[in-house]
């Protein structure tokens, strides 16, 4: 990316309050996302994505949180440090978010209505009327049928996949410039999780806003973003466009990953898995995070932790050996 | 919705059969009797008897429950036997005290013990959370007939601001009298129930704070303020609700401690009085009443749960 990018997460670091002090959720993260592009962030549970992703609206419960250290350049504003005032203004008006369960998102006893109206009247002062015209206007945007009745409704007569697409609504309510996607279609079906991506690329079309995507599903991935970025037990560990990602993956977590996918053209008798679990937050490792799950350690792994390593063509690796050898396994 | 809430009143008809003979049993259980105390200390044995006789006292237990419960089927509550007055206008005129004491008692404990409960839970182990929580531990625990001491001291004896003991009716005093004669008794009374609300606000918002749609709300850019008013209470409110009718029930069963030291003729002193007396008729009367208004709020409560929450439905 030759120009400043819309937003940019540097040297990120989270902590939580754990039984014995502060531990860290996420290190030194960056990644950065241009004006209307689509950034993937990979991981499974636990590898800090989510962490990562509610920082950049400072969302984690204020109390068991420090932000360590780390800045979350958007325009001239550092997110971490903007007042609470302005931050508002940012969350839901410029920068917008929705959550993987879409059952649990909604607040149960205020009307779909007063829901999507809430961030019209708050960013754009609209009045009670026109809020309301707007956001009958957003429930057929999202194809939700008969919107001037379902308005009045309460969430719980609505199913999942209607109900992420009223929380889409209230998200593009303000015409944001990003939308950071938590596991947008975990929760639901998979019939309609790809309705509700295909939602999401039209409206990343037709508002031109960036889309950051959380997912630990590559195939989502590989459908909707350029780039990615790929976490593990809080860090960073790879960061590629799309095609590159998939055609030289360097990281050899990265590349368990891509292997873990199914491939409907064989007959798979066993799933391939990555033998191992994500440590825990807390548990102190030497070198390489991934080493105790890692075929190809070698001493170099174990001793110190190893950087991020520009592998060339904007793809980036935390795994020196792998670079070292050409990245081609 | 409506025959929701007439089921409801019927399903409440075994209960309150259930209170009146439970109320009959309990009193006849107490040792003692009401002849003997009609007919006063220096009275013959054959006195004594024939009073009993006439009250119906020295019939077979079953058949007084029986005719009591043949005269209530009738409308009848039956009279005092010591107040020269039917149950029913014993109870009507020392209702008014009783109201309104409960009533200035929870215009004081609702936003009180709300708001506190509220800011606990905004502020969960900070030290407004914990001096909340003192707050509470002292109002539930410190007894209130030693709190209502301490208060005459100081604001009635000491201060001399208000009357220390008795009632001015709204009607014919007016509403200064009125309110000075009870501000005293209900902020004694708010103290044990601010306590309770507080508690049970904050456990309900504690529980609603940590849930998704606050995190939706915040968000969107909702203020903190609306978030934790709006999204957070909103949600904690059933239990608000449901605090609220146990509390209310707690009033208008009057409170017998604190109308015994500020010396209000109301329900819960009639009670006492009865019992002293061992007035039969009285107590019943009263018991049943009590229980048909415990039954009322808790039906009201249940009709306020549909509009709070509208996931419920009785249908």
């Amino acid at each position: 990316m030759a120009e400043q990018p819309l937003l940019s997460v540097e040297n990120l670091t989270v902590q939580f309050r754990g039984d014995n002090g502060w531990v860290n959720a996420v290190e030194g993260v960056d990644f950065a996302v241009g004006a209307g592009e689509c950034l993937g962030i990979v991981g499974e549970s636990g590898s800090g994505k989510s962490v990562s992703a509610l920082s950049i609206l400072k969302l984690h419960s204020q109390a068991n949180t420090r932000y360590a250290s780390g800045t979350i350049r958007y325009g001239d504003r550092d997110l971490l440090t903007l007042p609470q005032r302005r931050l508002r203004q940012v969350r839901g008006g410029e920068i917008a978010m929705i959550f993987q369960d879409p059952m649990s998102s909604l607040n149960p006893v205020l009307t779909i209505a007063d829901q999507i109206m809430e961030p019209l009247r708050q960013h754009q002062g609209l009045s009670v009327q026109a809020a309301r015209r707007k956001a009958i206007e957003l429930l057929e945007m999202v194809r939700i049928s008969d919107a001037s009745r379902r308005i009045d409704d309460y969430p719980h007569r609505l199913s999942g996949g209607m109900r992420q697409r009223v929380m889409i609504a209230i998200a593009v309510a303000c015409r944001p410039k990003i939308l950071i996607a938590d596991e947008p279609t975990t929760a639901l079906d998979v019939t309609i999780q790809s309705q509700i991506l295909e939602l999401l690329r039209e409206l990343q079309r037709e508002i031109g806003m960036a889309v950051i995507l959380i997912t630990h599903d590559l195939g989502v991935v590989a459908q909707f973003a350029q780039r990615v970025v790929v976490m593990y037990a809080g860090r960073v560990v790879e960061t590629a466009s799309v095609p590159a990602l998939f055609e030289r993956p360097m990281h050899p977590y990265t590349e368990g990953l891509i292997r873990a996918v199914p491939n409907l053209d064989e007959d798979v008798h066993r799933l391939t898995t990555i033998p191992g679990s994500i440590p825990d937050p807390s548990t102190l490792i030497a070198g390489c995070r991934f080493s105790p799950r890692c075929r190809e350690a070698v001493k170099s792994c174990l001793a110190e932790p190893p950087a991020l390593v520009d592998a060339g063509a904007g793809h980036f690796a935390r795994c020196p050996p792998r670079i070292a050898a050409g990245g081609i396994s | 919705m409506f025959r929701a809430i007439i089921v409801r009143l019927m399903q409440s008809i075994p209960v309150l059969l259930l209170v009146a003979v439970l109320s009959f049993i309990l009193m006849h259980l107490l040792p003692g009797d009401p002849a003997v105390v009609i007919a006063g200390a220096d009275a013959t044995p054959a006195a004594v008897e024939r009073i009993r006789s006439e009250l119906g006292l020295d019939q077979p237990i079953w058949q007084q429950l029986l005719s009591w419960f043949l005269s209530l089927a009738q409308g009848k509550f039956g009279s005092s036997l010591v107040l020269n007055q039917t149950v029913l206008s014993a109870v009507a005129e020392r209702l008014p005290v009783t109201l309104s004491l409960a009533a200035l008692s929870l215009a004081i404990t609702l936003p009180i013990g709300i708001t506190l409960g509220i800011l606990a839970a905004y502020f969960r182990s900070s030290w407004i959370d914990a001096g909340v929580m003192m707050i509470a531990l002292v109002g539930v625990s410190v007894p209130s007939f030693w709190i209502a001491i301490l208060s005459v001291i100081l604001f009635s004896v000491t201060l001399g601001w208000v009357p220390s003991s008795g009632y001015a009716p709204l009607l014919t005093a007016g509403p200064g009298p009125w309110f000075a004669s009870l501000i005293q008794p209900a902020m004694v009374l708010s103290l044990f129930q601010i306590g309770f609300l507080a508690r049970m606000t904050r456990s309900a918002m504690l529980d609603v704070l940590d849930q998704d749609f606050i995190r939706t709300a915040r968000a969107k850019g909702v203020s903190e303020w609306r978030t934790v008013g709006k999204h957070g209470f909103r949600n904690a409110l059933v239990a608000v609700v449901t605090v609220g009718g146990i509390i209310i029930s707690l009033l208008i069963g009057g409170s017998v401690v604190v109308e015994q030291v500020f010396a209000l003729p109301g329900i819960g002193r009639l009670v006492v009085q009865g019992i002293m007396a061992r007035d039969y008729p009285l107590i019943q009367g009263t018991m049943l009443l009590f229980g048909f208004a415990f039954v009322l709020i808790n039906v009201a409560v249940d009709i306020i749960y549909t509009l709070v929450d509208p996931r419920v439905r009785y249908d």
